[in-house]
């Protein structure tokens, strides 16, 4: 017995010395002209699917920026660089990597991650160490109450999301004689639980009357019961939203079980891809997208929306979907703060960053005392012969709606 | 909750058309389930990884269809292949711990399941993926009552697979094999039967037995690569139910929970259907401990 | 054990965070994962009921300390403090509901019954609009210096941990060890020697919930938001962990634990990030192969390999 506690101490002691070397090895940085970007993105996990998306974003904006020759402050030109780890789409992981990023790797300016549950895990680690966070993919509004000062979004925030096809909605019913029926059927997650906080807001303010609020788990995989009632209430509207997946399964299960309803809106279709793998059955839904390749924005690095969705396609072989395309505007939004700030301080940064006001290839990008992007709006597109056209708002609608939505039978 | 009640009391015609669909998918979850039973019954394992054999089915089927084949080719490729993966983890894990104790194969087979979820995942994304058959659907009572082709399909082939698996350990000599073992393996070691090569045999029937099931959800539902452990649950509740070796007991409660599971999900909200899988399982795992604890006391 | 091996770890665990103050919520984290080690290896390794599920109370702990830190309106530290207690007891109060009925199952039943409780719980979490529901709960933001908090922290969870550890000891030594023993080794035997096996069964469960109940409400606040499915109720990273911990260390045995989880939660620190994206492959991986060619720990292994200096001292139990 004796011994072995000899045994047991000589070990806490070599730990003791292991974990003593280690923050000299991490003081091993990038040269002295690269400036450090760091992110944890879901590489695996249940949002892997848009983190690589976001991940590829970010990579695009970072290739682009160092191409036409970086960032310069005080004359000296700097590149950028990203140092990534994977949050395995799990918030736990994600405030931990976080911690990791600022403590250990020394990043002094933070990317955001994919998602809304992590970003809200993360969000405060940041803010705690007063590090500027500038994210593109966590559009819940419960970021944007807690007064955080270093986070900065570039997105519409999920009040507004579904908006527009609410409105819409109200506007293409208005001739019945009885509230319009609304149906949510919504994922149980931050966000899809704050689109549904805001489609419903919206519906209550128009006077409609809300017949289902189903919640779906996180591992779906049926909706069908939902759908069930669907065609027992015959609602008008029908919101479905729960990333990708929920997308997919929506478009096939309405599909199969011919649930006929005369406008589907939701969440996530171009992510999710239902035109190409679902074909004539995603006819006429209705989609929020935070951005399209055919608005007229842009900027000097990537040129018009449509170029940077040349790029992205030459370079990924996808069209890019607007995760990529939000996730490459906050690298352009870095590069703008670096360059005003003319500082690396991360306060000073953080300073810059809220007095954005800048264009991008994604939009016009102007901070509110949040955080939010108050400078873009959403787009609304419908499935039109096998295409996204944007049906709202009218400024850019490049389709008129087709409503209502016809009988399976007639389909 | 009570509104979706009404909704039922309302338009019986739905509480139809979740029964009809509820049996149609309980029969899925009864071929993964008849594996279960299988190698519970043999080998006193349980394989926390079955339902990740079921995804693993899926995603063979999906692959199948991407090479441009007919997806009903994709049910005995995805049970041949999924035969030979249970044949390899047999070779290189199973038969490790079929003689340790319980927690051993219980722990090695959820390392199996993490690592094939994580596999697949990484192989294949995890959106949920589905194949499209192109069978179209049938409506009954107004087109308030609609299934799906396939899944009628998918419920005449699952009942014919168990069928064909009954009486192959009925007749064949590899059959007998099994069913000798499953009875007293040391007895089938000295009578001449090479117990490894039997349990190995069952183990990839059973992993076959979930390829053919995955194949069948992936075009009668979908997949992901998360969704294993839902599967596995569920067949782990439906051998305990009806006890192992019991086919007509599998086939009754598998359609049984299939029903069970549909209407929860439509009188509780879609959100809780799975909470209902998982505490159905420890309600009936605590109703049967009770019982046999009465038992015992009666022999006392 | 002797008093200068003990004074060692604890100059090496207060020198720690001030010589590695990079590295403090990391090191705040091996303590709870120690916590969730040993209490795992309470009723996991020393009573024979391997439980998939002990990491509902971890979550439990969690929710309930936020719960009572968002409704209190206390200040921070009296609120972290009272609410990692009231996180203890829920955690406690659940384990004596639920402990009658499901320790009443031996083997496959229990183990597979404690992994769908883990999920329920994981569901239920993520259907209830008072605890967030699917959006989750964010803890208190505080206000003052980062560092402090951290170091508060550290040493919190260092206490927790020597308590549990003590306690533990304690507990092992008595006859309330002796009698769980025996229960792993032979129920029946057990039961027909007189001992009431329910009765240990469930006090032990308890005893597990508790430590694990307290300090999830302190893990809570120091990862700052919980997810009902990831963080809290999370079968896939909490859950494994604890008894990966456990198993890797040695099971059943005192100090198992303690070593498994330091080895298993700096190595992980420390590769898991360069196999960017392949992790939980490996942490499959891992699972099959410690459970295949090592079952029997490093505390095992050692004493396998060098019986003399390792083997259990007849005098203090299972050390």
């Amino acid at each position: 017995m004796k011994t072995n506690l000899h045994r047991i101490s000589g070990y806490a002691a070599a730990l003791a010395v292991a974990l003593l070397i280690l923050p000299v090895s991490s003081l091993v940085m990038a040269s002295d002209n690269t400036i450090m970007l760091g992110a944890a993105v879901s590489l695996t996990g249940k949002y892997s699917t848009n983190g690589k998306h976001t991940k590829n974003g970010y990579d695009l904006g970072i290739k682009v920026i160092n191409e036409h020759g970086g960032v310069v402050i005080h004359g000296k030109h700097y590149k950028l660089a990203v140092k990534y780890y994977d949050d395995e789409s799990t918030p736990a992981r994600g405030a931990a990597l976080a911690e990791r990023l600022i403590n250990q790797d020394h990043i002094k300016y933070m990317l955001g991650p994919y998602g809304s549950g992590i970003t809200k895990a993360i969000a405060p680690v940041t803010e705690e160490n007063k590090i500027p966070m500038v994210e593109a993919n966590g559009a819940s509004l419960q970021l944007f109450n807690k007064g955080y000062k270093y986070l900065f979004a570039l997105l519409s925030t999920t009040d507004q999301y579904l908006a527009p096809a609410v409105a819409l909605a109200a506007k293409e019913d208005k001739h019945i004689n009885r509230p319009v029926k609304v149906a949510g059927v919504f994922q149980n997650d931050p966000f899809s639980q704050d689109i549904r906080a805001g489609v419903f807001a919206d519906a209550k303010k128009d006077g409609m009357k809300i017949v289902i609020d189903d919640k779906l788990p996180a591992d779906l995989n049926d909706m069908s019961a939902t759908l069930t009632k669907v065609k027992a209430l015959k609602p008008d509207l029908l919101v479905v939203s729960g990333h990708a997946k929920g997308a997919a399964l929506a478009i096939r299960q309405i599909a199969e079980m011919k649930v006929n309803v005369p406008m589907l809106a939701m969440t996530h279709c171009d992510s999710a891809g239902i035109i190409k793998k679902f074909g004539k059955e995603a006819e006429y839904t209705l989609c929020a997208s935070q951005w399209d390749h055919t608005l007229n924005y842009k900027d000097k690095y990537f040129g018009t929306a449509q170029h940077f969705a040349d790029l992205f396609k030459k370079t990924y072989g996808y069209e890019p979907p607007y995760q990529g395309a939000e996730s490459a505007a906050a690298i352009l939004v870095y590069a703008k703060a670096f360059e005003h700030a003319q500082s690396l301080n991360p306060t000073k940064v953080r300073n810059a960053l809220a007095r954005t006001h800048m264009e991008t290839f994604y939009g016009n990008i102007k901070f509110d005392k949040e955080g939010r992007n108050i400078a873009k709006p959403m787009v609304l597109y419908q499935v039109q012969d096998g295409d996204y056209k944007v049906v709202s708002p009218e400024k850019w609608a490049n389709g008129k709606l087709r409503w209502p939505t016809p009988m399976w039978s007639k389909r | 909750m009570l509104d979706n009640v009404l909704i039922l009391f309302h338009h019986p015609v739905f509480s139809v058309d979740l029964i009809v669909n509820g049996m149609l998918i309980g029969a899925i979850f009864m071929l993964a389930a008849y594996g279960m039973a299988l190698v519970w019954g043999v080998m006193d394992v349980i394989n926390i990884a079955q339902g990740e054999f079921v995804m693993l089915g899926g995603y063979v089927t999906l692959f199948v269809v991407k090479m441009g084949f007919s997806p009903l080719v994709g049910i005995p490729i995805s049970a041949i292949v999924l035969f030979g993966v249970g044949w390899v983890i047999y070779r290189l894990v199973i038969f490790r711990v079929v003689e340790r104790d319980v927690f051993t194969s219980l722990l090695a087979t959820y390392g199996i399941a993490i690592l094939l979820a994580q596999l697949l995942n990484e192989t294949f994304g995890a959106d949920v993926q589905t194949v499209s058959t192109g069978m179209g659907t049938w409506f009954f009572l107004d087109n308030n009552v609609t299934v799906a082709v396939i899944k009628v399909m998918a419920f005449v082939l699952a009942l014919a697979l168990g069928l064909l698996l009954w009486l192959f350990l009925k007749k064949s000599r590899t059959g007998q094999a099994i069913r000798a073992t499953a009875q007293n393996p040391r007895a089938a070691r000295i009578l001449g039967i090479d117990t490894h090569h039997t349990f190995a045999m069952t183990y990839s029937l059973s992993a076959a037995l979930c390829g053919a099931a995955g194949s069948l959800a992936v075009m009668a539902w979908a997949i992901q690569p998360y969704l294993g452990l839902p599967y596995t649950v569920r067949s782990f509740m439906i051998v305990v139910v009806a006890g192992v070796g019991n086919l007509i007991g599998v086939i009754l409660a598998g359609l049984g929970l299939g029903v069970a599971e549909n209407l929860a999900g439509f009188v509780f909200g879609a959100e809780f259907q799975i909470a209902f899988v998982f505490l159905l399982m420890i309600a009936v795992l605590v109703t049967r401990s009770t019982l046999l604890r009465r038992q015992r006391k009666y022999l006392r | 054990m002797k008093l200068q091996h003990y004074l060692l770890i604890l100059a090496v665990s207060i020198a720690a965070p001030f010589l590695m103050h990079n590295y403090l919520v990391q090191l705040g984290f091996v303590w709870i994962m120690v916590v969730l080690a040993l209490s795992w290896d309470t009723t996991g390794g020393q009573m024979g009921y391997n439980s998939f599920g002990n990491v509902i109370f971890f979550g439990i702990g969690m929710y309930a300390c936020a719960v009572f830190q968002r409704d209190s309106g206390l200040g921070y530290f009296p609120a972290l403090l009272l609410g990692m207690g009231i996180g203890g007891v829920f955690a406690m109060l659940t384990a004596a509901i639920l402990g009658n009925a499901l320790l009443g199952m031996r083997g496959h039943y229990f183990s597979i019954g404690t992994l769908g409780l883990g999920v329920a719980f994981g569901e239920l979490a993520g259907g209830w609009d008072y605890i967030g529901a699917g959006s989750g709960m964010t803890t208190p933001l505080y206000h003052g210096n980062l560092e402090t908090r951290n170091l508060i922290f550290y040493f919190l969870f260092f206490a927790w941990a020597i308590l549990t550890f003590f306690i533990l000891r304690w507990l092992y030594r008595s006859r309330f060890g002796l009698a769980i023993n025996a229960i792993r080794d032979n129920e029946e035997k057990a039961e027909a020697m007189g001992i009431h096996t329910t009765r240990y069964k469930v006090a032990s469960w308890i005893i597990s919930a508790w430590f694990l109940g307290v300090i999830g409400g302190g893990a809570g606040n120091l990862m700052g938001f919980i997810d009902p499915k990831d963080v809290a109720f999370s079968d896939s990273t909490f859950g494994v962990y604890m008894i990966l911990m456990a198993i890797t260390g040695g099971k059943g045995t005192l100090w198992g634990p303690v070593i498994g989880a330091v080895v298993f939660y700096t190595s992980q620190e420390l590769f898991w990030t360069l196999l960017l994206g392949w992790q939980r492959v490996a942490m499959g991986l891992l699972i099959v192969l410690i459970v295949l060619f090592f079952p029997q720990g490093i505390l095992g292994w050692l004493r396998q390999r060098f019986p003399q200096r390792f083997a259990p001292d007849s005098k203090t139990a299972d050390e």
